[in-house]
């Protein structure tokens, strides 16, 4: 197998993504409704709620609907990537995915470019809303729209990487609501997305501690600091260790000699 | 040096920005804040008297003048060095008063006497008193120096004083609780905010007619905590900023049309407004956060904000 073999997969498989999410125009619109409902409604009735306190990146008073923009991308992400995972569970069912999976490339490379091509769709996503929110005021600069890139890729790649990993686990699409009411609310809720860390510790240190080592609120605040042109080293070193680690334990889970493909009779 | 290093020399000045001192009054710490808003520093804090509230600095940037309330007087301190040279007898709780443009006479109010007291600061005594409405409180001098106009809370009126004769030729009544009031830079116009009306009044400085009452309303914010007080209005009178107390935010005016452009989201209780010397910058002084806000004016954005101490009010900038 040559490199071209490689890129040329990867390409087709990122491709296909993206086109079926560009041609999908309810799942588009749907995906870009969900945040936008939260900006424009949610945060409306919070406007105030932030209290008194600048926590960085912000280095004055913001209003809720800009604290909690990065939040929303996370949640962009977040649903993208268990859409991802619910596309593989689809895929599967329908038989596409033995289509792809006898394709003479390792199958950890056809993993990684099935999250690359769920990434890309979800910073598709981001960038639009985040144009979406800039009539609305709460803009960034110019820089920052391309510094807030490779925290988007590597969010969108951890948080797709969890997705397969759930996956890799799911043996029939009516699951899926099980990973809705497990995984994407109480990550999102439990979270820095709609409330500073802070603000957490004052109702409850527990709540404070779990917020603080789950992956997404690390994901978000990456996301946060970068759309100001800030490095959170702390941040992007827990959102890498956790990308790598739900990425070997999807690419064991769909290892049909070791994973959870035993059990479910392969794929 | 040949042409190229200098047009290098010429650029590297030209982004080069001119460094600031901004000095804040803090009610509560009886101290005055200097800060370096360019490095967005808060650089020393030292003792000026009890509660020093109002703060002007001379037009020559060498004298800072600060009315500590409780110790009845105006002390006039060094803006260099920051040492005290001398006190002025101001009457009882001098809060707010104005220097005239030599910079030889100062205009206080005395909210308790009703008076507004003018001193001559090269002798250091009060040359006249002027019996004003209850309660006046803020007070300005035209920058051609014809007039100074004293806002009393209580009468609701605008004291028009003729610099010349020492006398009222003229009252305006305006909205409930005139707090603050200022002239535009060619004393056109004159701005006054009413504290309790949540209004803001401008006013033709030849007719003293009323031309203009705005009245401001922030989505999200009620009626009760807009409660307008500091006026800033930039040189070629295109936009007035009004600092709206408890709610928080400062309005931008278009001083043409007189159409709100914006509300600036700043610190808590916004108070006394200040601009930078190239007036490229609006710093805002806010009471409950215990901190100072700067707007970057060309962009129309809050950047920064920075500890400064307990109840920070007035604000002066030395460039």
């Amino acid at each position: 197998m040559r490199i071209i073999h490689y890129w040329r997969a990867m390409w087709g498989i990122v491709w296909r993504e993206c086109w079926r999410f560009v041609t999908q125009r309810e799942r588009f619109i749907s995906a870009l409704v969900r945040p936008l409902v939260w900006l424009f409604i949610f945060a409306a009735g919070f406007r105030s709620a932030l209290g008194l306190a600048i926590t960085p990146p912000y280095e004055t008073y913001i209003l809720y609907e800009v604290y909690i923009t990065p939040g929303l991308i996370g949640m962009i992400q977040l649903f993208n990537g268990m859409q991802s995972s619910l596309s593989m569970v689809y895929d599967r069912e329908m038989g596409s995915m033995r289509i792809l999976l006898v394709c003479p490339l390792p199958r950890w490379f056809l993993l990684l470019s099935k999250l690359l091509a769920g990434t890309a769709v979800s910073i598709l996503q981001v960038y639009v809303f985040l144009a979406i929110a800039r009539l609305y005021d709460i803009e960034a600069s110019w820089q920052g729209y391309l510094s807030v890139l490779p925290a988007l890729i590597l969010s969108g790649l951890m948080l797709g990487a969890l997705g397969l990993l759930l996956s890799s686990f799911i043996k029939q699409l009516e699951n899926f609501a099980g990973v809705m009411n497990f995984v994407i609310f109480p990550m999102f809720f439990m979270s820095t997305a709609l409330y500073p860390l802070w603000k957490l510790k004052e109702s409850s240190a527990l709540l404070h501690d779990l917020a603080h080592y789950n992956p997404f609120s690390q994901a978000v605040e990456l996301t946060r600091f970068a759309l100001y042109g800030q490095f959170n080293q702390y941040a992007f070193i827990y959102t890498f260790l956790a990308f790598f680690i739900f990425m070997t334990m999807a690419i064991i889970g769909y290892n049909p000699s070791k994973g959870m493909m035993i059990r479910k009779g392969g794929s | 040096m040949n042409k190229y290093n200098l047009i290098l020399l010429l650029a590297v000045l030209s982004t080069v920005t001119r460094a600031e001192t901004v000095f804040v009054t803090l009610e509560k710490d009886n101290a005055l804040a200097v800060v370096d808003p360019i490095a967005g520093q808060l650089i020393k804090t030292i003792n000026v008297g009890q509660r020093p509230r109002g703060i002007a600095i001379s037009p020559d940037n060498k004298k800072l003048f600060i009315a500590t309330s409780d110790d009845n007087t105006i002390k006039v301190f060094d803006a260099e060095t920051l040492k005290e040279l001398t006190k002025l007898p101001s009457g009882d709780d001098p809060e707010t008063f104005a220097l005239n443009p030599k910079a030889d006479r100062l205009y206080v109010s005395n909210e308790d006497d009703s008076m507004v007291t003018v001193l001559d600061i090269a002798k250091k005594k009060a040359i006249k008193q002027i019996k004003v409405g209850v309660e006046p409180e803020g007070i300005a001098v035209s920058p051609d120096n014809h007039w100074v106009i004293s806002a009393s809370e209580t009468t609701n009126m605008l004291h028009w004083i003729d610099i010349k004769s020492g006398t009222i030729v003229e009252n305006t009544l305006v909205d409930p609780r005139p707090r603050a009031v200022n002239f535009t830079m060619d004393s056109q116009q004159a701005w006054a905010t009413s504290e309790m009306a949540g209004t803001l009044t401008i006013l033709d400085t030849q007719s003293k007619k009323i031309i203009k009452t705005i009245h401001f309303a922030i989505p999200g914010v009620t009626n009760d905590t807009i409660q307008p007080v500091g006026i800033a209005i930039d040189n070629k009178r295109q936009r007035g900023y009004v600092a709206l107390g408890p709610a928080n935010r400062v309005a931008v005016i278009n001083a043409q049309t007189y159409e709100v452009e914006s509300y600036l989201l700043v610190g808590q209780r916004v108070w006394n407004l200040a601009f930078s010397p190239d007036q490229k910058r609006l710093y805002t002084t806010n009471g409950v956060s215990n901190d100072i806000s700067i707007i970057d004016l060309e962009s129309q954005k809050v950047t920064k904000s920075i500890a400064v101490g307990t109840y920070p009010w007035g604000v002066a900038v030395k460039p």
